[in-house]
C-alpha cells in the first residue's frame, strides 16, 4: 500500500554519503556549505521516515527544529564567510590556515 | 599542706616566665636573684611537703594530685598530675637544694657574661622540667620532663653558641639523648599496650597481666633511655663534650640532676625490675663495666672538667650496678652523696677556672693551695668523699653498693673494687696537679696578679656542699636499723623489691675495711706519682686519652657514612632522580604536546576528513552492537 | 521483483517515489560535481524539491510546505546572494587537489559510511517505544498534531530555538559590518591582505 520505510532510508543514506563526500572534496566554501545542507536533508528524511514507522509525531517535531536551526546556522555561517572571504577573490577553503598548531 | 605540692614545680616555671619576658630588662644581677629565689622557694616547699608526708603513717605516704587531663584518645587518657611519695620527695628535695646553691654560685660565675639573664632563664626552665620528671604520676609526663631536661641541656651546653665547639657539643648531647629516647618511647607504647595505662600506680598493679618477655623488653627499653640520658656505654661520649658549657651547668645538669634521671627511672620502676631479675642483671653489668671503663679514661685526661665528667659516668655506673642488683636504697644514697660531692667538685673546679681566667688545662695549673685555700679545702673534701674515705658520705654509699654487688656476683664486686681504686687514684692525680707542685701558670697571667678565692656568692655554695658531703653520712648508716633513715624512708616505695641480704657483723666489717683499703691504695699511688711529677706518658697512654677511641669510631663508622649517604642523597637522588622525575614528566608532556600539535594543520578540509573518519568508527561500533 | 512489489504497492506511490528519488539523487550529484557555484545552488533547489515531495508522500505535509518556504525560498536565496556578493562564480577545478589522497580517502570514507548506514537501516533494532500520545493516526490533521506536540511536550526547545534565531540575526548584522572608519581600523576581516584592495565600497571583490 505504501512504500516500505527501508527504501526511504536507503535513499537518505545515499544522499548523506554524497553530501559527505562533497564536503571533503570541494574547495569552494559555498559549495561545501551546500553539501552540508544535503546531509541535513538526508537526516530530515530519515526522521520523517521513522516518524511514520513508529507512529510518533516526535520525529516530525525533530525535523521542525532541525529546519529552524539549519536556517540560523546558514545565516551565521554565511556571515562568517562573507566576513572572511570578501577581500580576496577566488578564495578557497584551503586559504585560511593560520589557525594551526 | 600536701596539696600545696603543685607549687614545687610552679615556682621555677614562674621564674622562667618572668625572666623570659623581662629578663633582658631586669639584667645583672637581679635576674640571677630572682631565679635563685624561685628555686629556693621550691626547695622550701619541698621541705614543707616532706614534713607533711612524714606526718603520715609509713604505709599511707602516697599522695596524688591531678591537675588536668592532657588528652584523651580512645583507651588512652593521660592526666597530668603529681605523685608525692618518699622517692619523689627525696628527689625533689635534693634537686631544688643543689639547684638553689648552684643558682647562687652562678650569680658570681656569670657576672661578666652578656647573656646573664638568659642563663638563669634556661636554668629555671631546667629545674621545672626536672621537677616534672621526678614528681609526675605517669610515664608520659615523666617523658615530658625527660625531654625538657634534654632540651635545656642542649640550650645550656651550647650557651656560648658562637663557639663552634660549644654548638656542636650541644647538638651531640641532644642526639645521643634522642637515641635513648627512642627506647623510652617504645617502652611507653609497650606499657600502654600491655597494661592499658601509663599511670604508675595502675601499671604496677597490673604487672601480673604482662608476660615476662614483655616485662624484660620494657625494662631494657627504658634502660636504653637511661643509657642515653645517664651516659652509660655505649652512649657516653656526649658527656665529655658537654663540658663546653659553663661550669655551673656542668655541676647542675651533668653531675647532680639530669644524668641521675636515668637512675631515678630505674628506681621508680622497681616493681618491674623485681619481677624480671635477668633484666636487672643486664643493667648491673652495663653499669659496672661503664664504671670501670670511664674510670680508666679519667686517669689520662688533662682538662680539669673532663676528668670530672668521666668520673660522673663512672659513678653513674655504680648507681646502675646498685639498681640492677636490687639495692635501690643504695642507689639513691649514692645518688644523693654523689650530687653533693660532684657538684662540689665541679664548683671548685669552676672557682679555679674563674680565678685563672678560663684556664682548664691541668698541666698549666699547680700550687693553688697557697693562693686559694678555701677552694683547696672544699676540693679536698670532695676528693675524700668520692674516694670513699670514712667518715664522708661517699664511703658509706659506695660500701652499700659494693656489698650488694658481692651478694649477687663476686665478679661484679671485683670490678667495682678495681674501679674504686682507680677513682681514688685519678681524683688524687687531679688534686695534686691543681693544688700542689709548682705554679705552672705563672708566666701566663698578664697582670701578674695572683689567683684568689672567690667572693661569698660563689664561696657559700662551696662550703655548704662540703658540709653536706660530710653530713650526708647520717642519711643511712648500717650500724643499727634505727639509723638507716633512708632505708626506712624509702620502704613504701622500694621495700617490696629491695634485695635483702643479711650479712654478719664480721662480713660487714670486712667489707668496710676493704673499701677503706681501696681508697687508701688509690690515694697513695696518686701521691707517690703526681705529687712532684707533671708528665708521666706511661700512665697517660693515648688510648685512654682518646677514651678508648669510642668517639673516634662512632665518627668513623657511623657519622661519616651517614654524612656520605646524605651527600649522595642530596646530589644524586634529589637532583637527578627526584627532580629528574618531576622535570621528566614535564618534559614528556611538553614533547608530546609538540608532536600532537602538528595534527592541527590549519586546513579545514583535513579536519573534515578526520571528523568523517571518526564518525565511521563510531557508527561501526554501533553496527556491531546492533545485533540486528 | 516488480511482481510481488506491485502487488503490495500502488502504482502512483511507486512512480512518485522513483521520480522524486531520481530528482533528489540527480540534484545531489549536481551540487557535488558542478563547477560553477551558481549551478550547484540550482541543483540544490532540485534536491530540496524532491525531498519535499517525499515528505508529502510520507504524510508530513506541513514539513513539506515549510521545506519549500524556508529551505528553498530563503536559504538557497541567501546562498545565491552571497555567491553574487563574493563573486565566487569562477570555475573551480574540481579534480585537481593540493593534497594527494584527499579524494581517495574521501571516496573510501564515503563508501564506508554508506555501507554502515545501510546495515543500520536494514536491521530492525532501531525501533523505539511506540508513543501513544503522539500517534499519527489520530483523527487530527498533520498541522494540528504537530502544533499540539510542539506547544506542549516540546515547548522549551521551541522557546530556545526562538532565542537562537534572534541571536543569529544579531550575529549576521555584526559579522557583515564593515569596520573601517567607525572603529578605527584593526579589525580587517581577512588575514591575507592584498595591498591594493579598495576599502569602504560595496566591494564585489574585484
Amino acid at each position: 500500500m505504501t512504500i516500505d520505510g527501508s527504501w526511504y532510508l536507503t535513499l537518505a543514506a545515499v544522499l548523506f554519503t554524497i553530501g559527505a563526500v562533497g564536503v571533503l572534496v570541494r574547495r569552494n566554501v559555498l559549495v561545501m556549505f551546500m553539501c552540508i545542507e544535503l546531509m541535513l536533508n538526508a537526516a530530515n528524511l530519515t526522521f520523517v521516515t521513522f516518524s511514520r514507522e513508529l507512529n510518533d509525531i516526535g520525529g516530525q517535531v525533530a525535523v521542525f527544529f532541525v529546519l529552524v536551526v539549519a536556517a540560523a546556522e546558514v545565516v551565521v555561517g554565511l556571515g562568517i564567510i562573507v566576513a572572511i572571504f570578501r577581500r580576496k577573490v577566488g578564495a578557497t577553503a584551503d586559504d585560511p590556515h593560520e589557525l594551526r598548531g | 599542706m600536701l596539696h600545696f605540692a603543685y607549687l614545687i614545680p610552679l615556682f621555677p616555671l614562674g621564674g622562667f616566665a618572668v625572666l623570659l619576658a623581662f629578663g633582658r630588662r631586669i639584667g645583672n644581677p637581679v635576674a640571677g636573684w630572682i631565679a635563685t629565689v624561685a628555686v629556693g622557694a621550691a626547695f622550701a616547699m619541698s621541705v614543707v611537703v616532706l614534713v607533711s608526708l612524714f606526718a603520715h603513717a609509713p604505709d599511707a605516704r602516697l599522695f596524688t594530685q591531678n591537675w588536668f587531663t592532657w588528652f584523651r584518645v580512645d583507651r588512652l587518657s593521660v592526666v597530668v598530675g603529681l605523685r608525692v611519695d618518699p622517692l619523689s620527695v627525696t628527689m625533689a628535695l635534693f634537686v631544688t637544694g643543689v639547684s638553689a646553691l648552684i643558682h647562687l654560685y652562678s650569680i658570681g660565675y656569670m657576672e661578666h657574661d652578656e647573656d646573664f639573664a638568659k642563663f638563669f632563664c634556661y636554668l629555671n626552665l631546667f629545674v621545672f622540667s626536672m621537677l616534672m620528671l621526678v614528681l609526675s604520676s605517669n610515664l608520659l609526663v615523666t617523658f615530658f620532663g625527660w625531654e625538657g631536661v634534654g632540651v635545656c641541656s642542649y640550650l645550656l651546653v651550647a650557651f656560648w653558641f658562637r663557639r663552634p665547639a660549644a654548638a656542636s657539643a650541644g647538638k651531640k648531647a641532644m642526639i645521643y639523648n634522642r637515641i635513648g629516647d627512642a627506647g623510652f618511647l617504645v617502652a611507653l607504647f609497650l606499657v600502654f599496650e600491655r597494661t592499658g595505662s601509663l599511670n604508675y600506680s595502675t601499671v604496677f598493679a597490673r604487672l601480673g597481666q604482662v608476660s615476662k618477655a614483655n616485662l624484660v623488653a620494657i625494662v631494657l627499653l627504658l634502660f636504653l633511655g637511661a643509657v642515653g640520658k645517664s651516659a652509660q656505654i655505649p652512649l657516653f661520649p656526649w658527656l665529655a663534650d658537654a663540658m663546653e658549657g659553663p661550669t655551673p651547668v656542668s655541676a647542675l645538669i651533668h653531675a647532680a640532676t639530669m644524668v641521675t634521671a636515668g637512675v631515678y627511672l630505674m628506681c621508680r620502676i622497681n616493681p618491674i625490675l623485681h619481677a624480671v631479675p635477668v633484666a636487672g642483671h643486664v643493667v648491673a653489668w652495663v653499669g659496672v663495666v661503664t664504671a670501670l671503663v670511664a674510670a680508666t679514661i679519667g686517669c689520662a685526661q688533662t682538662d680539669i672538667k673532663k676528668v670530672l665528667a668521666y668520673s660522673t659516668v663512672s659513678q653513674l655506673g655504680y648507681m646502675f650496678l646498685a639498681a640492677g642488683t636490687g639495692a635501690y636504697v643504695a642507689a639513691i644514697f649514692l645518688m644523693l652523696a654523689h650530687a653533693f660531692y660532684k657538684a662540689l667538685l665541679f664548683l671548685s673546679a669552676g672557682s679555679v677556672i674563674h680565678a685563672l681566667d678560663g684556664e682548664q688545662d691541668l698541666k698549666k695549673m699547680g700550687s693553688l693551695r697557697a693562693f686559694m685555700p678555701v677552694t683547696a679545702v672544699t676540693f679536698f673534701v670532695g676528693w675524700l668523699s668520692i674516694a670513699g674515705v670514712p667518715p664522708f658520705s661517699g664511703f658509706w654509699a659506695k660500701s652499700d653498693v659494693l656489698e650488694n654487688a658481692w651478694a649477687v656476683s663476686p665478679a661484679l664486686w671485683a670490678i667495682g673494687a678495681v674501679t674504686a681504686i682507680l677513682t681514688a687514684y685519678y681524683m688524687g692525680r687531679e688534686f695534686f696537679l691543681v693544688f700542689m707542685g709548682d705554679p705552672r701558670w705563672e708566666g701566663a697571667r698578664p697582670g701578674g696578679e695572683a689567683p684568689r678565692d672567690p667572693g661569698w656568692v660563689m664561696g657559700v655554695p662551696l662550703v655548704v656542699l662540703a658540709a653536706c658531703s660530710f653530713l650526708g653520712l647520717f642519711i643511712d648508716l648500717p650500724f643499727h636499723p634505727t639509723w638507716s633513715f633512708l632505708e626506712r624512708w624509702l620502704q613504701p616505695v622500694v621495700g617490696a623489691s629491695v634485695a635483702v641480704h643479711h650479712f654478719g657483723v664480721t662480713e660487714l666489717w670486712g667489707f668496710g675495711l676493704a673499701d677503706v683499703a681501696f681508697a687508701l691504695v688509690g690515694i697513695a699511688v696518686a701521691a707517690a706519682v703526681w705529687r712532684v711529677a707533671v708528665n708521666r706518658p706511661a700512665l697517660e697512654p693515648r688510648v685512654l686519652v682518646m677514651a678508648w677511641f669510642v668517639d673516634w669510631s662512632y665518627d668513623r663508622f657511623v657519622a661519616r657514612p651517614g654524612a656520605a649517604i646524605s651527600a649522595f642523597a642530596s646530589s644524586v637522588v634529589d637532583t637527578r632522580v627526584i627532580d629528574g622525575a618531576v622535570e621528566g614528566v614535564a618534559r614528556i608532556v611538553r614533547s608530546t604536546g609538540e608532536r600532537l600539535r602538528r595534527v592541527q594543520s590549519g586546513y579545514v578540509r583535513t579536519y573534515a576528513l578526520t571528523i568523517v573518519g571518526g564518525v565511521v568508527i563510531i557508527v561501526a561500533y554501533l553496527v556491531t552492537r546492533a545485533g540486528s | 521483483m516488480a511482481g510481488p512489489l506491485l502487488a503490495t504497492v500502488s502504482l502512483p506511490d511507486l512512480a512518485t517515489f522513483l521520480i522524486a528519488a531520481a530528482i533528489v539523487i540527480g540534484g545531489a550529484l549536481g551540487v557535488v560535481l558542478g563547477r560553477n557555484p551558481v549551478h550547484a545552488a540550482l541543483s540544490l533547489v532540485l534536491t530540496l524539491f524532491g525531498v519535499a515531495v517525499l515528505f508529502v508522500e510520507e504524510n508530513a505535509q506541513f514539513l513539506a510546505a515549510v521545506q519549500i518556504i524556508v529551505y528553498t525560498g530563503a536559504i538557497v536565496v541567501l546562498f545565491l546572494f552571497v555567491i553574487m556578493l563574493l563573486g565566487v562564480d569562477r570555475q573551480e577545478r574540481v579534480l585537481a587537489d593540493q593534497f594527494r589522497g584527499q579524494h581517495l580517502v574521501a571516496g573510501v570514507l564515503g563508501l564506508l559510511v554508506l555501507a554502515e548506514v545501510l546495515l543500520l537501516g536494514t536491521g530492525h533494532w532501531a525501533t523505539g517505544a511506540r508513543a501513544t500520545t503522539g500517534a499519527l493516526n489520530r483523527p487530527l490533521s498533520n498541522v494540528a498534531q504537530l502544533g499540539r506536540a510542539i506547544f506542549t511536550t516540546y515547548l522549551l526547545p521551541f522557546e530556545i530555538t526562538s532565542a537562537l534565531l534572534v541571536v543569529a540575526v544579531v550575529a549576521a548584522v555584526v559579522l557583515a559590518r564593515r569596520f573601517d572608519r567607525s572603529f578605527g581600523g584593526d579589525a580587517g576581516p581577512t588575514p591575507e591582505e592584498t595591498a591594493d584592495v579598495p576599502d569602504g565600497d560595496e566591494a564585489t571583490g574585484r
